[in-house]
């Protein structure tokens, strides 16, 4: 099968929408398609990786686990953008799986180097 | 070219829907091939027979019918999306024990391996989403 670089773009808080959840789906999918798999953290896509998810005030599934997951499925290639962690007063001891800091410039590079960008 | 085209947002809430038709439209006249429509998130909801817009509004859900009959077009619809909101084929309403079922003319209820197909087998993958 030909393999592609697949890059899932994930710029959206986890649980106000639907997004990262469905889009977790189609990285999972991806894997399994033995694609060359990386997934970018953007804007309050950050949050999506914060540790300690607690939804049961929200009534929702936490995922927060699939993002550990992710490497049995060889998919070990998360980018998070340097602005978007620092506006948010974050840093990468509050992140829930190891990750590649970037800039915007470096990501920018990484994106216009994928064969399907799929942004959620 | 070869085309695939990924819709994530539901109709008349969101012009991705509107610009994903358009786009469609426009890939065809200008002799491109398409390989496949896929319908996720939101987008499901474009894919139900039951819209009954006012009569001076466009009907989006069957203008993507009639694309599909005349262009012979694959036009999928996540099944796991499909099911959280309630659009339903002959399949799931069995498998569901679902009394009804609203999937209009044209779509196909399948898995999201066809959109990853879609994004190997296609020259350009375009997203139309919120």
């Amino acid at each position: 099968m030909t393999i592609k670089k697949f890059m899932f773009v994930n710029r959206k808080a986890p649980y106000g929408t639907v997004y990262a959840l469905e889009s977790l789906e189609v990285v999972l999918i991806a894997a399994a398609f033995e694609q060359d798999v990386s997934l970018a953290f953007l804007d309050d896509g950050v949050y999506q990786l914060k540790k300690g998810h607690s939804t049961k005030g929200i009534e929702m599934k936490a995922f927060e686990k699939t993002y550990g997951a992710l490497e049995d499925y060889d998919v070990t290639k998360l980018f998070v953008d340097e602005e978007s962690l620092a506006a948010r007063g974050l840093t990468t001891d509050d992140l829930c799986v190891p990750v590649e800091v970037m800039s915007r410039v470096q990501l920018g590079k990484m994106i216009e180097d994928q064969d399907v960008v799929l942004s959620f | 070219m070869k085309y695939s085209i990924l819709v994530n947002e539901g109709p008349y809430t969101h012009q991705a829907s509107d610009s994903a038709y358009q786009f469609a439209k426009a890939v065809l006249a200008k002799g491109h091939e398409i390989f496949r429509i896929f319908f996720y998130h939101d987008g499901v909801n474009n894919a139900t027979r039951l819209t009954t817009p006012p009569q001076d509004d466009r009907n989006i859900v069957n203008r993507w019918s009639k694309l599909a009959e005349d262009h012979k077009l694959d036009m999928v619809v996540c099944v796991a999306a499909a099911q959280r909101r309630g659009i339903v084929d002959e399949g799931e309403a069995k498998r569901n024990g679902k009394d009804a079922t609203n999937l209009a003319p044209g779509f196909r209820i399948s898995g999201l391996g066809q959109l990853v197909e879609a994004g190997i087998q296609s020259d350009r993958l375009v997203t139309f989403g919120d």
